[in-house]
């Protein structure tokens, strides 16, 4: 008979974590992603690693310019998160963020195409953001009502949603460019609807209202009876209706709410950062989004940070492959090799692990 | 003596809670043992221990005299160990014979008319009734039990481990799984069978080892034991087993029901023109074998059921008022509470329909009242103090008011959501099966707390399953037989055996002439 020992490793789940702990594990989690990616870095590129790091930092802080397109860029992604966040808070999975974000874009552009110079430009701002945000709430309207009615399975259809919005998009790209190759700036001449400039940047409007939205949006869901009602029924429909609550109403309300807002992003594109529009606008920031939304647990602060860490991420990588002229994949496995450790401290944060002690085999033998 | 597993001074904590404490205790060879322990005593802990699902801090697990290290489930069917959980581990869309084949380990041969075959001897040989080839989600709640120990009994279990296993099952399961379990031990396999109910205790197993706060409270002979023995040792004090029932004071008529028909999503009739009345400052119970229309009915009153055309569901305030009747047929839970009528409602589901598991105390009180104001914002703080003060006045166990509510203990689940519903000041009280799973102490807390109501003229209606406690609780017991009303009987002269009888057959003239 084979001798059976206690198990080398077991997991058990820790209580409520001290906050010190938790500082610490993500700490130790940085350091470990940096050894680990420095071994992959000597001995598989051959660089030096703390050049190579260095570089990554470079990418989002070695000039005010550069940390201010860093903001731009994680200003899109955070908005988006902001607004899957109250449908991911109801079980609604929303995989629908990248068309909706292009419907608004796509009203702000016709807007500016149709009407740009032929209105004074306060009235041409209000009509551009009523478009896409009413475009946006549309997106997010139609799956909800059918799932609030029919119980159609809202992934696939807010999936599918995309592929018409991108199509959409195509089809009024190809109509508006005419014979140019292609579509360019809107409104090149008379900069019709473009954001005026805050700070010396047309984006930084978008940050100020990402920073709004996320103080907005924390409150929304924490706070107002509404953000109840989402928590509820994303919970449980059951104890919905027990509770009174009139389920699909809440679905159809926060879709229109989420695509609403995905909407408001895409007038925040078009008219504060790309003054264009195709069919890349939202750039996938509609699917990353998913998981910033996730990852943050739907707290709009956390959002930020990992927006940041993401955007940090993605800005290093692409420092490095072209400062030392690698290969994207390598420099993506440099940046994954840093996400892998930061997301995998969470599961210790929750549990920890005990290494086999031999304390069963001395009871063993003080019983023989 | 012979044992089949010996522990020894098994110890677990999770973070800084001490589920088991130096627990020492032993299982015979060919024996029934009964698991006793008040909610939160660890018990299932225990059993999860030997089965492989948790691994003690400290301490050591012997089976047949040796001991041995149980890593896994998979460790402990090697050793002939096999647990059914009380949540069932089968898969839905495979058939019973599949669900048995999961079980087999990575060498053996995927051969389905052998495995059905071996089934089935096993079958015969302890008197199970199962078809293999039925898929799970077809099955009721006591084959899905049925199969889980068959695939145990496959795998060569030696010691069977039941968690609660007569929890869901009606009386008549119940006596058929002992049937099961004394032919299991006539053949030398030995149980341990966790359960709440004494007489059940006293009906089925050979000796009782008690578990008191996580620790070893001692084992005796079941043929010594009483049942005010037993809550003696794991109460750690002398309890009052008698229930409570002050006469209806002024009663008078508060709900009518009328010819209640619903109908489930494939058209067949659940409830079938049921007719009652209700009084206040008297507690009706609602009898029957699960599943008969008992969820139904209180769906109904409280406006989460759509009822056929017919049906009529009146309402009474107090008499003493000149406020109208209402109809309460056609309106959702939300009109109702808008007439100004509190219908509370304790149901079956805790932690699916009454609470919401995720969220502490605080923010499960406001459930049903979070819309109160003209304010965008939820107020808090009336919650927060009737959290307080339900902790408090209940004895709430729960390291904080806002700990999600997931994670407290049954009993506990359930004073949170008796106490807010109580503290609705409601005029009709609703509760389905509001002991269930829950220890003696807090039963009686419970029978306490609807004595309390209905001293204050609450009209209570109680679906209950264990008939002993309901002829000594109700006024008036009311037998739902095939979703109908099959008798209204007297609390205090009807018997179990008539009531037993009201429960299984129809009586004729219900049945409007048919054979």
């Amino acid at each position: 008979m084979t001798v059976s020992h206690e198990p080398l490793m077991r997991i058990v789940k820790r209580g409520e974590s001290p906050f010190k702990l938790k500082l610490l594990v993500r700490l130790a989690a940085v350091l470990l992603a940096l050894i680990v990616d420095a071994l992959f870095i000597y001995f598989v590129t051959g660089l030096d690693p703390l050049a190579v790091y260095t570089t990554m930092f470079q990418g989002t802080f070695s000039t005010p310019m550069r940390f201010s397109w860093a903001m731009r860029d994680l200003a899109s992604l955070l908005l988006i998160g902001i607004a899957l966040a109250p449908a991911f808070k109801m079980r609604f999975w929303n995989i629908g963020a990248e068309g909706q974000v292009l419907m608004g874009a796509l009203a702000t552009a016709a807007v500016m195409v149709f009407y740009g110079g032929k209105v004074p430009n306060a009235i041409l701002y209000a009509a551009m953001l009523v478009a896409a945000v009413f475009a946006g709430a549309l997106w997010g309207f139609i799956p909800g009502w059918f799932k609030a009615r029919l119980g159609t399975n809202e992934t696939l259809f807010t999936l599918m949603m995309n592929y018409v919005a991108i199509q959409l998009v195509a089809c009024c790209v190809n109509i508006w460019r005419g014979q140019a190759s292609g579509l360019g700036k809107l409104n090149m001449k008379t900069k019709a609807g473009w954001f005026p400039q805050l700070f010396g940047q047309r984006y930084n409007i978008n940050l100020m209202i990402t920073v709004l939205l996320v103080v907005l949006m924390y409150c929304y869901l924490r706070y107002s009876k509404q953000g109840y009602e989402i928590a509820v029924v994303g919970e449980s429909e059951n104890t919905a209706r027990y509770a009174g609550i009139n389920v699909g109403k809440v679905i159809i309300r926060t879709m229109i709410l989420s695509g609403a807002l995905c909407g408001l992003t895409g007038f925040l594109i078009v008219g504060g950062r790309d003054q264009t529009i195709s069919t890349t606008t939202a750039g996938g920031n509609g699917f990353t989004a998913i998981i910033v939304a996730w990852l943050a647990k739907f707290n709009t602060f956390y959002m930020a940070l990992i927006s940041f860490l993401l955007i940090f991420l993605e800005k290093g990588a692409g420092e490095i492959a072209s400062a030392y002229n690698l290969n994207d994949f390598a420099s993506d496995i440099i940046a994954g090799i840093i996400l892998f450790f930061i997301l995998g401290s969470e599961f210790f944060i929750n549990y920890k692990p005990i290494f086999r002690t031999g304390r069963h085999e001395t009871i063993n033998k003080e019983v023989a | 003596m012979e044992y089949a597993i010996e522990l020894r001074h098994i110890t677990k904590t999770f973070g800084s809670v001490i589920a088991n404490n130096d627990v020492s205790l032993d299982v015979r060879k060919g024996e029934i043992l009964s698991l006793l322990g008040e909610n939160g005593s660890g018990k299932t802990t225990l059993m999860n221990m030997i089965a492989g699902i948790y691994y003690p801090d400290s301490g050591e697990i012997l089976v047949e005299g040796k001991p041995v290290e149980i890593r896994s489930p998979k460790d402990a069917y090697a050793h002939g160990i096999g647990m059914v959980h009380q949540h069932f581990k089968l898969i839905d869309v495979f058939t019973a014979a599949e669900n048995i084949a999961l079980v087999l380990d990575k060498h053996e041969k995927y051969d389905i008319k052998a495995i059905k075959a071996k089934a089935r001897e096993i079958c015969d040989r302890y008197n199970f009734e199962i078809d293999l080839d039925q898929k799970v989600y077809e099955m009721s709640v006591s084959q899905k039990q049925t199969l889980e120990i068959i695939k145990m009994l496959y795998h060569g279990a030696q010691l069977l481990i039941l968690d609660e296993p007569t929890a869901v099952l009606t009386p008549q399961e119940t006596e058929k799984l002992f049937a099961v379990m004394r032919n299991m031990r006539e053949d030398g396999k030995s149980i341990i069978i966790i359960t709440h109910k004494l007489h059940e205790v006293l009906a089925i197993s050979d000796r009782v080892a008690i578990l008191r706060k996580g620790e070893y409270a001692g084992t005796v002979e079941t043929a010594h034991a009483t049942e005010s023995s037993l809550t003696e040792m794991m109460v750690g004090k002398k309890v009052e087993l008698n229930i409570e029932r002050p006469d209806p004071v002024n009663p008078h008529l508060r709900l009518t029901v009328h010819n209640l028909t619903v109908q489930n999503a494939e058209g067949v009739k659940i409830l079938d023109h049921v007719s009652f009345d209700a009084f206040s400052g008297e507690i009706l119970g609602i009898a029957g074998i699960s599943g008969n229309g008992q969820k139904e009915l209180l769906e109904a009153i409280a406006g989460l059921q759509n009822p056929d055309k017919d049906s009529s569901i009146v309402y009474y305030p107090d008499d003493d008022r000149d406020s109208t009747a209402e109809q309460l047929i056609g309106k959702t839970p939300k009109s109702i509470r808008e007439l100004g009528i509190h219908l509370s409602f304790v149901p079956e589901d805790r932690l699916g329909m009454g609470l919401v598991g995720s969220m502490g105390m605080v923010d499960n009180m406001m459930l049903k009242s979070y819309t109160e104001g003209s304010s965008f914002i939820a107020d808090r703080s009336r919650p927060r103090h009737l959290a307080e003060s339900i902790k408090d006045e209940l004895g709430v166990v729960t390291p904080s008011i806002n700990t999600p509510v997931s994670r407290l203990s049954g009993g506990n689940v359930q004073k949170v959501l008796v106490g807010r519903e109580i503290a609705a000041a409601p005029s009709v009280l609703m509760t389905a099966y509001a002991v269930r799973g829950l220890d003696i102490n807090t039963s009686y807390t419970i029978y306490h707390l609807l004595n309390e109501q209905k001293q204050k003229g609450v009209s209570i209606i109680y679906v209950g399953e264990d008939l002993d406690v309901l002829i000594d609780l109700c006024d008036r017991i009311l037998v739902l037989c095939g979703g109908k009303c099959n008798g209204i009987v007297d609390g205090r002269k009807a018997t179990k055996e008539e009531i037993g009888l009201l429960m299984t057959r129809l009586k004729e003239d219900q049945e409007g002439g048919v054979a």
